[in-house]
């Protein structure tokens, strides 16, 4: 069969590629919805280095997806199940190093094509159930997972002492990972630290919410999480260091294009934990469905998830990447191509 | 039921680089025919689909079925073609019957063989389109202008290029409107109306337009099939 794929070929401009896919040991899914990450904004937008820009495209973007198995030949999946699909393709297995960690993984839209295609080939365990969660939802699968992940990995290397947590960012990434916070640690104060009044209003569910330019002298904290990436990361940092507490373990998540001066004295003195965390492997994505599970998770996140038409051609495919750059949290979109 | 009638008739040549009917060479490694069976297997609305294949190529058509085709392949019925297209969309549209009786609630969506660039997205619009008004042919705006001449020697006329539109396939159809629109033609007519849309609208019924796509060509002479090796990145075999 010949499979279109939606490259983007250089900033705001898709070209289709037409790949001979054949049908041998991969799970083929018909692609149903997908969401937008900032990552692929990146690239649409060219605000990703130039020489970086040579090197990855021409390329599918979209690492965000779900869809529906239309051909399995291990017979794990029925014809019509539908499956969230995992974007990080692993290198050798290593019982030491987390899969989206591994030196000789790949990750689909970054390098590799991403889920901009008619029809989607991946090894069977690169897709997971997703059960009767609505489309809409099932497509931020992936995101949620990156949330489920650093949890995972918080839950191993921070200390017990969990009474105060704390989210610095007030995006989409900052909200996700407020929501699991809540679920796994029902018993701790959950705080969240951000620029934007508006969107802090958002966070409802957790304890309290505080604008970044008026933190409390005496506000101090257990462990924290860095969700602002970009230009705001240095000033996260900043704070982060600043009010947590000795020992305390810091998750940074947030991607920035610069490289961040952070004070390792204080760190130091501190004795500070910080850890990477970044993509997810398919435990993580077997946790976010679960989560996702959960009626109040779901409500909550589709106060965040934008839906925007259906894209039916290349032209739609424009609108829903200015769609998305005009709207506070995630966009998502059905896919009819 | 939804059914996909796949037109494979032909056994003509137009490539000069094969005695081969072009439905049958190769592109990226597999016949063109199963890259547009594959593309009709995975959509989950069509229920069956028919092929409609020379007599003399019935067979080898049949083991490409066999040696390519790893989904649904009880879904694929290969069936004789007629002398013309729509002889063939006819017998085709007679084994659909004889295995599942005459229902309103039958519909065909006609598909060139030799176009194995189709989309899901112009086979789901056809389905949608054929559920609702009976009747659809699937088309791309006309680029270039077109330029009608009686005599072949001056021009007659050219149309505005903004109602223009080039034809292309699927064209889909309530089963039951089509063999009652075929049964009503004389042999002059069925001579002359070689396109399936084309007895629709000399009977005044409604043909819905579908949005199609450059890219879903029709490969017929040698430098469309060198193109969509080109998109393929197959190699060129001239």
């Amino acid at each position: 069969m010949i499979n279109y794929i939606y490259q983007l070929v250089a900033p705001g401009a898709f070209a289709i590629k037409y790949e001979e896919m054949d049908f041998g040991k991969d799970v083929v899914i018909k692609p149903r919805y997908m969401a937008i990450c900032h990552a692929d904004q990146r690239y649409y937008l060219g605000l990703r280095d130039q020489q970086v820009l040579n090197k990855k495209l021409p390329m599918a973007l979209i690492h965000e997806c779900c869809g529906e198995i239309v051909y399995d030949p291990s017979g794990t999946y029925g014809v019509g199940e539908k499956v969230a699909l995992i974007p990080n393709v692993k290198g050798c297995e290593d019982p030491v190093i987390f899969e989206n960690y591994a030196s000789d993984a790949r990750f689909l839209s970054s390098g590799s094509d991403g889920f901009l295609r008619e029809y989607i080939n991946l090894p069977v365990d690169r897709v997971v159930p997703c059960g009767k969660l609505s489309p809409k939802l099932a497509a931020v699968t992936e995101f949620v997972s990156v949330a489920a992940h650093s949890v995972r990995r918080f839950s191993v290397v921070s200390h017990e002492r969990r009474d105060t947590i704390a989210v610095w960012g007030d995006g989409s990434l900052a909200f996700v990972m407020a929501n699991i916070l809540r679920l796994e640690f029902p018993e701790s104060k959950i705080v969240v630290i951000g620029k934007n009044s508006r969107k802090l209003s958002y966070f409802s569910f957790i304890d309290e919410t505080i604008l970044a330019d008026f933190i409390p002298d005496t506000f101090s904290c257990d462990h924290a999480f860095e969700c602002c990436g970009g230009e705001g990361s240095y000033y996260a940092i900043e704070d982060i260091i600043r009010y947590i507490r000795p020992q305390g373990s810091v998750m940074l998540m947030g991607v920035s294009e610069n490289r961040v001066a952070i004070n390792t004295r204080d760190i130091l003195e501190k004795g500070l934990t910080f850890v990477g965390s970044s993509r997810s492997g398919r435990e993580d994505f077997e946790k976010a469905v679960a989560c996702m599970q959960d009626r109040k998770f779901q409500k909550r996140l589709e106060l965040i998830v934008y839906e925007d038409e259906k894209v039916n051609s290349v032209g739609d495919l424009h609108r829903v990447f200015q769609t998305d750059a005009q709207t506070p949290f995630k966009t998502v979109f059905e896919w009819g191509l | 039921m939804i059914f996909a009638g796949i037109l494979a008739g032909g056994v003509g040549s137009r490539m000069n680089i094969a005695d081969m009917p072009k439905q049958f060479l190769d592109l990226g490694g597999r016949p063109i025919v199963i890259h547009t069976l594959e593309k009709f297997l995975l959509n989950e609305r069509i229920d069956e689909i028919y092929v409609g294949v020379h007599p003399s190529w019935l067979t080898h058509m049949e083991s490409l079925v066999e040696k390519y085709i790893r989904i649904k392949r009880e879904c694929v019925h290969i069936v004789e073609g007629g002398t013309d297209r729509n002889s063939t969309i006819m017998n085709i549209v007679d084994a659909i019957e004889a295995k599942h009786g005459s229902s309103e609630e039958h519909y065909i969506i006609t598909h060139d063989s030799v176009r194995p660039f189709l989309t899901s997205r112009i086979i789901n619009d056809n389905i949608d389109a054929v559920l609702k008004y009976k009747a659809c042919d699937t088309v791309i705006p006309a680029t270039d202008t077109i330029v009608v001449s009686e005599d072949g020697e001056s021009i007659s006329k050219i149309p505005v290029r903004d109602k223009m539109y080039q034809g292309q396939t699927p064209q889909s159809f309530q089963i039951t409107l089509l063999r009652r629109l075929y049964e009503e033609l004389n042999e002059a007519e069925r001579g002359i109306l070689t396109d399936a849309c084309k007895i629709a609208v000399v009977r005044d019924h409604p043909v819905y337009l579908v949005q199609g796509e450059p890219s879903n060509m029709k490969l017929t002479t040698i430098s469309d099939y060198n193109v969509a090796q080109a998109m393929v990145g197959g190699n060129f075999i001239d």
